[in-house]
């Protein structure tokens, strides 16, 4: 899932102040070749690989959008893992398992993606762990019940697919190829997610009410998963300039509230919006005003669940830790005595 | 083994173990759909009418006590699973594709004993403690089932020649201690199971009992 979240910028210019005057015009003249050639590759809607040269501000920006990107997905399997040992079928249970093992298999794609521009996947868990990074917002609301499970298939993983459906043209290789991959999956859980909720909404009047409680719940964070609007998102002119994002916030959080609202009558559920409603001369529907007092709350670490998600994220971790180091231990000892690694 | 999600050790493990626990449930509903309803099976039952052996129901632990507890049983399912597949029983066509995946988890399970035997030192050590731990539950394994039609004896021999050669690879000791006890012995099959299983199915079962008749 993309956390559309705008963070501090990181990419600092690199100009320094000393320097040779003659190197450092040899340098200029080489930066600028290169950059004529990333920019007109971009232009061109070339993909850029992890060899070509790169401004050293797309390369940052690229890291904090795929960390973020994986790190939601590693995060998000904790509100739906919740109920695995309590699915009310076998059948839904054993969905809700194959779903939670593909998002830790999305989390593996992405930091091999990230790792293409020169970081590792212990230095982003390490930054994840500390808060220096984030993970998408959404995450930090709890799965109450059973109907959540459906609620978040149906609606944050349409909202994620909405988001990242254009990223798969993105301009970096490696990033849009791993997206083809997750959006073929992350359509399957979107599918079953609305079935689930099908499924409540025609049972017995305490499912459908508890399918209608699940979606009121999760509207309005869902939307939030688009990050903040347009005038307020620091991050969005450079990255479509890049060609990292295609449309901006607003333009996909529209698009999601075009697909979602007639799902939601075919569904026979309500969305908890007054104001939601077809506006013919736009051809959209229009929706009522998002709180964005609790987006930027919920982004500071003061959600629901900001404490408890990290917390258990840290834990597995060292948890882990003693494992990590057998493995390692274990792999050196026979990496001689047999030629190859065993771990 | 769903408990796991989301608290493996390494992101490999996340998908290992969901994998893992996918293909047991897999192989669960077949089972319960020969003779019934699955959920019925599943969610409806009192604590006193399950059958599994009293292994599978040992908590998690850490990450040695659960990579033990399944190879011990997946390393039982492997040898139990290619005698079926191979005979003309009821259960042939189920065990051929079942043994599939249990040579994977045991596959996994005796990769990671090897890693963590064979560790450091720490590793070892949680290691040795799971194996004896659950050393205890081993022996219900064997004990003959009605309807099962294979030679429960050659089965546990080969299951002890397989662990004591695995367990020797990862430099661990063959626990000592009784393999089967006075209550243990033969107790999940007659529906006597430990403290813990009650609580487990207590989780498992809420929702669907809260709701009745209803379909999901």
């Amino acid at each position: 899932m993309t956390a559309v979240t705008a963070g501090t910028a990181g990419a600092a210019g690199t100009a320094s102040g000393a320097g040779t005057t003659g190197a450092a015009d040899a340098a200029a003249v080489e930066a600028a070749a290169h950059e004529a050639v990333f920019d007109a590759a971009v232009a061109a809607d070339e993909r850029i690989e992890p060899r070509d040269w790169m401004p050293e501000a797309y390369r940052a920006s690229l890291v904090r959008q795929i960390a973020q990107h994986a790190h939601s997905e590693i995060i998000g399997m904790q509100p739906e893992a919740n109920w695995i040992t309590r699915a009310p079928s076998l059948r839904r249970k054993a969905i809700l398992m194959a779903k939670v093992q593909d998002e830790a298999g999305h989390g593996l794609y992405l930091y091999s993606a990230a790792e293409t521009l020169g970081t590792s996947r212990d230095e982003l868990l390490d930054k994840l762990h500390s808060g220096r990074q984030k993970y998408s917002s959404i995450f930090n609301y709890p799965t109450l019940t059973w109907a959540d499970v459906g609620a978040i298939g149906w609606l944050v993983d349409g909202a994620a697919i909405t988001n990242q459906v254009p990223l798969c043209r993105c301009s970096y290789g490696p990033y849009a190829r791993a997206m083809v991959r997750v959006c073929k999956e992350e359509s399957f859980h979107q599918r079953q997610g609305y079935e689930a909720l099908l499924a409540l909404s025609n049972g017995t009047e305490a499912q459908h009410a508890m399918a209608q409680d699940a979606v009121d719940r999760w509207w309005w964070p869902s939307l939030m998963m688009f990050g903040p609007p347009d005038d307020e998102s620091t991050h969005t002119a450079q990255a479509m300039a890049w060609k990292i994002k295609r449309h901006s916030n607003d333009e996909l959080r529209q698009r999601f509230v075009d697909i979602a609202a007639p799902q939601a009558d075919a569904l026979g559920l309500t969305l908890p919006d007054p104001d939601l409603r077809w506006n013919e001369e736009r051809g959209h529907y229009d929706f009522g005003p998002i709180d964005w007092t609790e987006f930027w709350d919920v982004l500071k670490g003061n959600g629901p669940c900001n404490d408890q998600r990290l917390s258990r994220r840290r834990q597995a971790h060292e948890d882990g830790a003693w494992v990590r180091e057998a493995a390692a231990a274990h792999a050196e000892k026979h990496t001689g005595k047999n030629g190859e690694a065993q771990a | 083994m769903g408990e796991w999600a989301g608290s493996a050790p390494v992101l490999e493990e996340e998908v290992a173990l969901a994998n893992i626990a996918l293909d047991l449930l897999g192989q669960a509903r077949v089972l319960l759909s020969l003779v019934g309803d699955e959920d019925e099976l599943a969610y409806l039952r009192e604590e006193r009418s399950f059958r599994n052996v009293q292994l599978v129901e040992q908590p998690n632990g850490d990450f040695a006590h659960t990579i033990a507890r399944q190879l011990y049983f997946s390393t039982y399912q492997h040898l139990l699973y290619a005698r079926l597949a191979s005979g003309g029983g009821p259960f042939a066509g189920l065990a051929a594709k079942a043994v599939k995946e249990v040579a994977y988890h045991r596959d996994h399970a005796e990769h990671w004993t090897l890693r963590l035997g064979d560790g450091t030192p720490e590793s070892h050590e949680r290691m040795s403690r799971a194996c004896e731990a659950l050393w205890r539950y081993t022996g219900e394994l064997f004990r003959p089932v009605e309807g099962l039609d294979v030679d429960h004896a050659a089965l546990e021999s080969a299951w002890l020649e397989s662990v004591t050669d695995v367990l020797g690879r990862a430099t661990l000791t063959v626990p000592s201690g009784p393999r089967t006890g006075a209550w243990s012995a033969g107790a999940g099959r007659q529906g006597l199971h430990t403290e813990s299983f009650g609580r487990m199915l207590a989780e498992m079962q809420h929702l669907h009992r809260s709701h009745p008749g209803a379909s999901w």
